[in-house]
């Protein structure tokens, strides 16, 4: 029983990770419909600059004080907000009206792009390193079971991040016209919707996302320019599981594949096929439900 | 005997190789070893140019094929002892670890080809990243360490004896009266659907005559490295092939093959600039995109008119 209990906080930790970025590959898919390859480069980028940033901030604020802390995170997102919308600007935009394959293979390009360079020894480097602790570490225990400081923190900076979109995509003029765009963006532009400033914001707040969930990724780990990689991928088959273009949908998604690859890790003999698992379901949901779990199957018409 | 324009074509070809297979002991090792790398980027662009090019599914998981076919011929090799020195024995073993390749294409095929675009791609590299896991984690084969010390069989005879074979056979399968199914398909599913093309049907035959070509590919590889890692089938090995294809024009065979071959010597002639290598690879990725998205080398030739 306290294994189960302990794999289910370890899994929501991870859960809300991917469901942070899954919500950053849902939006753009929903007002662009293509794959942004580039996301998970993007939380990359966050967690580095996030690397970068923390020592001058704890200067000012205090070593591992709350404010250095959330410092940290809104200008490591505010950071990777600018390069989301670069990215956007630079690479997509030009491509606005071309099939979606020639968008889909630059995304990739953007994302080896960005690796590549990344990896370069005058840049960041491919050696691993060490990702400064942000907050004290503490082990709270709860009877048999130990939730650590950081998965703490990270649930409720996710708690707190999704009650934020909520808001901003439900009550907001914004976030109105971010559901119209996706509804139908030729409808949006022809009611005075600015289509370019929208998808902008989007890739935005996305990209935003991104950083925090880069941040929290790496508390527990060392960072290089191939970690984004791997989340990156995980979230996206939780975007796709809970139904793309669907925001709640991405955060269920989320948090599901978490939980099921943190149980399935904890078994005898599974873990070394963690990498597939995560395809494993994808593919078995796409052959049962393509739409994912919330998603609308769409009719074609002719 | 009455030879058509491709049947001779496929003659010459066979036959250039087998002359520069019985001189090749004089070339420089270096060059041989850049030439069959060529001979098996071709072999690698123009198979999966019936699946993403002429059929228009986007695949990013040819590498797994590549790494069933390479580990399967591979792995029989290393069992096979003196069988190997037979001069049948290794054309047999590539096709052989085509037919599994194949079979592996069916199986993967069958349901992701239901998919379409985006999901389609991301499915097929899915099932990519399946496959290499699968390898990693099967003892028989080397699990994570690989396979090492398999016979060099691997000549410039055989690889673009191969080569040349799959582009004779996909391009005479893509122009028969069947093969017109797969443009028909790629130009518009509901139309060909509409007009009694089985587009399920003809989709899962790409998908597998691609896979079945990646096999031998993967065969041709294993016996010319001599060592296979699964780590070297991962997703940005699919990348590649795909970049082939689209540099040379999605469905233009020439195209891609130029393409291949050019894609193979440029990180040979970059060597002096091995740090930025990938750097220019993915600018280029991207300027393509944006700049020539039909090809490098497409000039809106006025197509023959078909008989």
């Amino acid at each position: 029983m306290d294994w189960f209990f302990q794999q289910l906080i370890n899994g929501l930790g991870l859960g809300a990770i991917y469901a942070l970025i899954a919500l950053g590959y849902t939006m753009v898919y929903g007002v662009l419909r293509f794959i942004n390859f580039a996301h998970s480069d993007v939380l990359m980028l966050g967690a580095f600059s996030a690397f970068y940033i923390a020592p001058k901030i704890e200067k000012v604020f205090g070593s591992q004080s709350v404010l250095a802390c959330i410092m940290v995170f809104i200008l490591a997102a505010a950071a990777c907000a600018v390069i989301g919308m670069t990215i956007e600007r630079l690479a997509y935009r030009p491509l606005r009206n071309r099939p979606k394959l020639t968008v889909l293979i630059t995304a990739i390009g953007v994302s080896l792009l960005i690796e590549n360079t990344a990896q370069n020894e005058r840049v960041l480097g491919s050696a691993p390193q060490a990702f400064p602790q942000l907050i004290t570490e503490r082990a709270i225990h709860l009877g048999n079971l130990v939730i650590s400081s950081k998965d703490l923190l990270t649930v409720l900076v996710t708690l707190v991040l999704l009650g934020g979109m909520w808001f901003i995509v439900q009550k907001t003029r914004i976030g109105t016209a971010m559901r119209a765009v996706s509804f139908n963006q030729q409808a949006a532009a022809l009611m005075g919707v600015p289509v370019d400033r929208i998808i902008s914001f989007t890739f935005g707040l996305g990209s935003a996302l991104a950083a925090v969930a880069g941040i929290l990724y790496s508390l527990n780990s060392s960072i290089e320019p191939l970690m984004g990689v791997q989340p990156g991928l995980r979230a996206f088959v939780a975007a796709v599981l809970g139904g793309i273009g669907n925001l709640p949908g991405a955060v269920l998604g989320g948090f599901l594949l978490g939980l099921l690859e943190t149980f399935a890790g904890g078994i005898e003999g599974w873990s070394n096929y963690r990498d597939a698992f995560a395809f494993g379901i994808l593919i078995l949901i796409l052959l049962v439900k393509p739409a994912g779990l919330l998603g609308r199957s769409s009719v074609e018409k002719v | 005997m009455p030879l058509n324009g491709a049947k001779r074509w496929l003659l010459v070809g066979i036959a250039l190789a087998i002359v520069a297979s019985y001189f090749s002991p004089q070339f420089n090792r270096y060059y041989l070893g850049v030439a069959i790398d060529v001979g098996i980027a071709i072999i690698l662009a123009t198979s999966l140019n019936l699946i993403n090019g002429h059929t228009g599914q986007f695949s990013l998981g040819h590498a797994g094929f590549m790494a069933v076919g390479g580990f399967f011929s591979a792995w029989v090799s290393l069992h096979a002892g003196n069988l190997s020195h037979v001069f049948w024995y290794f054309p047999l073993s590539l096709v052989a670890g085509g037919l599994v390749a194949a079979l592996v294409g069916l199986l993967v095929g069958v349901p992701s080809l239901r998919l379409r675009g985006d999901y389609l791609a991301i499915v097929t590299l899915g099932f990519g990243e399946i496959i290499r896991v699968v390898a990693q984690n099967t003892e028989a084969i080397g699990a994570a360490s690989g396979l090492k010390g398999i016979p060099k069989l691997t000549t410039l005879g055989w690889t673009f004896s191969f080569a040349v074979i799959t582009i004779y056979a996909i391009s005479t399968l893509v122009n028969s009266t069947y093969g017109r199914g797969f443009i028909a398909v790629h130009d518009d599913e509901i139309a060909a659907e509409s007009n009694g093309v089985d587009t399920t049907r003809t989709k899962v035959t790409a998908f597998v005559t691609g896979a079945f070509f990646a096999g031998i590919a993967g065969g041709l590889y294993a016996h010319h490295k001599q060592f296979l890692s699964p780590t070297g089938f991962d997703w940005l090995k699919s990348i590649e092939i795909v970049v082939m294809v689209i540099l040379g024009g999605m469905g233009r065979t020439v195209g891609v093959v130029a393409a291949a071959i050019l894609l193979t010597l440029m990180p040979e002639l970059l060597r002096d600039f091995s740090e930025y290598r990938m750097i220019i690879y993915s600018l280029l990725i991207i300027l393509l995109m944006l700049l020539r998205p039909a090809g490098l080398f497409s000039f809106h030739f006025k197509r023959r008119p078909q008989p």
